[in-house]
């Protein structure tokens, strides 16, 4: 009752919802009644705040790689090898911290440093892996144009690889590291009570703190700065963006390497999630990212996209695998079968949603007629 | 009144291996004039508009702008704005999933972070000057196809625009559409930006334009205050024919087949690509489409074929109703079809002549059915033979004929099918004029065996040769038909040009 289409002069229209922010709506929206559905049928674990918040803790570095894939698919692009890179770079990380690789460790004697300082090394080394990939398949993406599937999915054949030759076996941190790498930020208004009544903190990890703060940072890139919007307009339509003179090779170049850093850093994340290296890490989970990103409204064929929506992307993904869980469907199958019902799900009513949209064509809106009627008058 | 030059082109010359594209171009422009530029297919329009944008680079000649002293090279779409020349493209060249402001401004100016406010405030202020009927915060897929091209011509004016140039902006716009275009085009023109205009749509000229300059085949015509020059006569300057020393060529009055009844009859056809027409062909009749470049003459016919998506319409063949909506059915009630585009719709370039020639029969008689080699073999002999075919063997490959040649094949893989009704399509374009003649004289033969046949041709005298009922189309609708007496050059382009304007 309270809408009204009728204008007056000087009064703000409401602009109709764009793609981007219509399907991150629906994702948000459908998110937050299957939680609740949760909370209210299968109770237990769902009722207690910790329970999303693990969900935060083992996925953070799921959050970062889907800021990835979100970026390159919205350039209209695609990138599988981060699963790997993220695997890879908890590898090499963990060889840092255990003082396995001699650079590093003849490095630390040199500056006179304690072993805390392996932190930072991992860290660096990090960032080094992720943009080192990040360059070169951008480079060969964007300036060679080369199909960005086959140079990416040649980078997480090249990324795995990697991680079997470094070590087979899996490599477990020095705890003395873990301890301060996986330190927990407590949050005790959240907590709830343990059998005997005493009151369990709420926690989350740094890693949660850093996927978090990657999130907004990407948000803002995105929405505020030139080369964000040159992301949106290389994937809304390449040719165009051309002539309206985006530096088209550029801007894909800049949005693979950034997806690579972004990797680098989900690697450590993951390292500091779970102490170990391991040729399995992380398996599977570009695949996990497109999914979370197209869920989250990211449409694969570029142009439409939002992080915010990713995130939620993530939630809805993990919150799904975990009602599954809960359910006593704990054959790790079932969590395969309903992603995949779900994507199949979302990208329907994607499709749906936006041709309903579109069917509007190009029939001039109601206000346009109105307008021109004043002319003629 | 004379007004300032904008825009001076002076003996441009490009030319492309085999091809002179332009040859000797003079072309200028005054400071807030609408200049039509025309011509017919491959006139060197969009050579012309090419060059001047910087997507190709002339080979010889002068280009001068307004503004600057030297004679100025123009090396890319980029460099060509930063001199005040702008183009808007047939296609909308922007964005849709952005809004309205954002491709407005998007790849222009300095700076890292977009300001969302002052860029709707700005594109906000221009949209309303120039009246466009847009919201800078509306997302551009939104907006309707005009919308979007006025958006493309507000951002063009935006960078400091002295040349716009348009083209074909109005090709798939509707009526309306094209008013509000209009008006904006009026309004720059008054702001002192000279505008080329590219269509071709003779009424749209005429509404809107000052001058018009006219090129064929590479060449300069002329230009022309648009009060001097009448439509007819744009009409004959583009096709390359003076009205006045025209050689009226008399035709055969067998006119007499108008009256026999009808082969083929269609009520109020239309497809996807057409707007609803009558047509009608009698047995033994040779028939034609004319008109200019984009009039609709393929379109129909390819809807007469079920080529495009069949909309609407009743069809009888033999006073029987059909329904004709896919090519297949048009070939199970015998309608053959030899299509404009050689290369891209008629020749299977990898596959021998023999399997070109049998190609239609046997999807007739259906794929689990081969021919055996023996009976194939016959069949394209006979034909190779029959049309006189200068290939090495059947065996051969259809590319390594010569255009005439395959254009043959194509004509021998429908004549084996035996039609009622025979569809050809510009079946001489291409070709040498000995094989040109031979295909002409095949029509009317097959015509007198009793074959009905609807030819197209951009070449007139063709069409009078062979045609004994002329259908005229301009601007996608049937404006005349011609027969007997009328068939002269003089009143196909009369009409075709709109009668007496």
């Amino acid at each position: 009752m309270m809408k009204s289409n009728v204008s007056y002069p000087g009064q703000k229209r409401k602009e109709p919802i764009s793609d981007t922010m219509l399907l991150m709506s629906i994702t948000i929206g459908i998110f937050v009644v299957m939680y609740a559905l949760a909370m209210i049928i299968l109770k237990g674990g769902f009722l207690k705040p910790q329970m999303l918040f693990d969900m935060l803790n083992d996925n953070a570095y799921l959050i970062i790689i889907s800021c990835s894939l979100t970026i390159v698919m919205i350039t209209g692009s695609i990138d599988i090898s981060v699963g790997s890179v993220t695997a890879l770079v908890t590898m090499v990380d963990v060889m840092i911290l255990n003082g396995n690789l001699h650079l590093f460790d003849g490095l630390q004697k040199a500056l006179g440093v304690g072993d805390e300082f392996r932190i930072v090394f991992a860290a660096v080394m990090s960032l080094a892996i992720g943009l080192a990939f990040g360059v070169v398949q951008g480079y060969l993406i964007a300036y060679l144009e080369i199909q960005p599937f086959i140079i990416t999915l040649a980078g997480l054949f090249f990324g795995r690889g990697m991680v079997t030759i470094i070590s087979v076996d899996p490599q477990k941190a020095p705890q003395n590291l873990m301890d301060i790498l996986q330190t927990r930020i407590n949050m005790p208004l959240l907590g709830s009570p343990n059998k005997k009544g005493v009151i369990i903190p709420a926690h989350i990890e740094i890693g949660v703190v850093i996927a978090l703060v990657i999130l907004i940072l990407v948000f803002i890139l995105l929405r505020k700065f030139r080369l964000g919007r040159n992301f949106y307009a290389v994937g809304g339509n390449r040719q165009s963006a051309l002539m309206l003179g985006v530096n088209v090779r550029r801007t894909r170049f800049l949005a693979h390497m950034l997806s690579g850093l972004l990797a680098g850093i989900a690697g450590f994340v993951f390292m500091m999630h779970v102490g170990a290296g391991n040729a399995t890490n992380a398996t599977a989970s570009e695949m996990n990212a497109i999914a979370t990103s197209i869920i989250g409204g990211t449409l694969l064929t570029g142009g439409v996209g939002n992080v915010i929506g990713t995130m939620f992307g993530v939630l809805t993904l993990t919150t799904i695998k975990a009602i599954v869980v809960t359910s006593g469907l704990r054959d790790p199958w079932w969590q395969s079968i309903t992603t995949g019902a779900m994507l199949c799900f979302f990208i329907l009513l994607q499709s749906v949603v936006l041709s309903r949209r579109g069917r509007g064509g190009f029939h001039l809106p109601p206000w346009l007629k109105k307008a021109e009627k004043k002319e003629g008058t | 009144m004379e007004k300032e030059i904008v825009l001076t082109m002076r003996g441009i010359y490009k030319s492309f291996p085999n091809v002179k594209a332009l040859q000797n171009i003079d072309f200028t422009l005054r400071k807030g004039e609408i200049h039509a530029l025309m011509g017919e297919n491959g006139a060197g329009k969009s050579t012309l508009i090419k060059v001047l944008t910087g997507v190709y680079t002339k080979d010889e000649g002068e280009i001068r702008i307004d503004g600057i002293n030297d004679p100025i090279t123009v090396r890319s779409p980029q460099e060509a704005q930063n001199y005040g020349i702008s183009t808007v493209y047939q296609e909308v060249t922007l964005c849709p999933n952005l809004t309205v402001a954002e491709n407005m401004f998007i790849g222009r100016g300095n700076g890292k972070v977009v300001k969302w406010k002052e860029m709707e405030k700005k594109a906000g202020t221009l949209l309303e000057s120039l009246g466009i009927p847009a919201r800078p915060k509306q997302q551009l897929g939104s907006c309707s196809l005009a919308v979007q091209q006025m958006v493309a011509i507000a951002r063009a004016v935006d960078t400091d625009c002295k040349v716009l140039i348009l083209d074909e902006p109005t090709s798939s716009l509707d009526d309306k559409e094209v008013a509000m275009l209009f008006s904006l085009m009026r309004d720059l023109k008054d702001r002192g930006v000279g505008i080329i205009f590219v269509t071709h749509f003779l009424e749209q000229v005429y509404e809107v334009s000052d001058r018009i300059t006219v090129l064929r085949n590479g060449e300069l015509v002329g230009e022309y205050e648009i009060e001097k020059l009448p439509q007819v006569e744009l009409v004959a300057k583009m096709m390359g024919k003076e009205l006045e020393s025209l050689s009226v060529i008399k035709k055969d009055a067998s006119a007499a087949s108008a009256d026999k009844e009808p082969l083929y009859e269609a009520k109020n056809l239309s497809s996807s690509e057409t707007k609803p027409f009558d047509f009608r062909i009698a047995k033994g009749e040779v028939n034609g489409f004319t008109g200019l470049l984009g009039s609709g003459r393929s379109e129909s016919v390819r809807a007469i074929y079920g080529a495009d998506r069949v909309t609407g319409g009743s069809v009888t063949m033999n006073g029987k109703p059909v329904k004709i909506t896919s090519p297949k059915q048009a070939m199970k009630n015998g309608i053959g079809y030899l299509p404009e585009n050689r290369r891209r719709d008629g020749i299977i370039a990898d596959l021998s002549v023999r399997d070109n020639i049998i190609l239609a029969l046997q999807v007739m008689k259906g794929f689990f059915h081969p021919f055996s080699k023996a009976q194939a073999e016959a069949f394209a002999d006979e034909y190779i033979k029959a049309l006189d075919i200068k290939t090495a063997s059947s065996d051969t490959p259809i590319k390594s004929l010569s255009g005439g040649n395959q254009q043959k094949v194509i004509l021998a893989r429908w004549l084996l099918t035996h039609p009622q009704y025979l569809i050809l399509d510009e079946p001489t374009r291409g070709i040498d004029v000995g094989t040109k003649t031979e295909i002409q004289k095949l029509v009317l033969k097959l015509a007198e065996e009793g074959m009905s046949i609807t030819f197209i041709s951009s070449e007139i005298e063709e069409m009078l040769r062979t045609c004994s009922r002329l259908i005229v189309m301009r601007d996608r609708k049937i404006v005349g038909e011609l027969t007997g007496d009328d068939l002269t050059q003089d009143h196909v382009m009369l009409t075709i040009a709109g009668g007496d304007k």
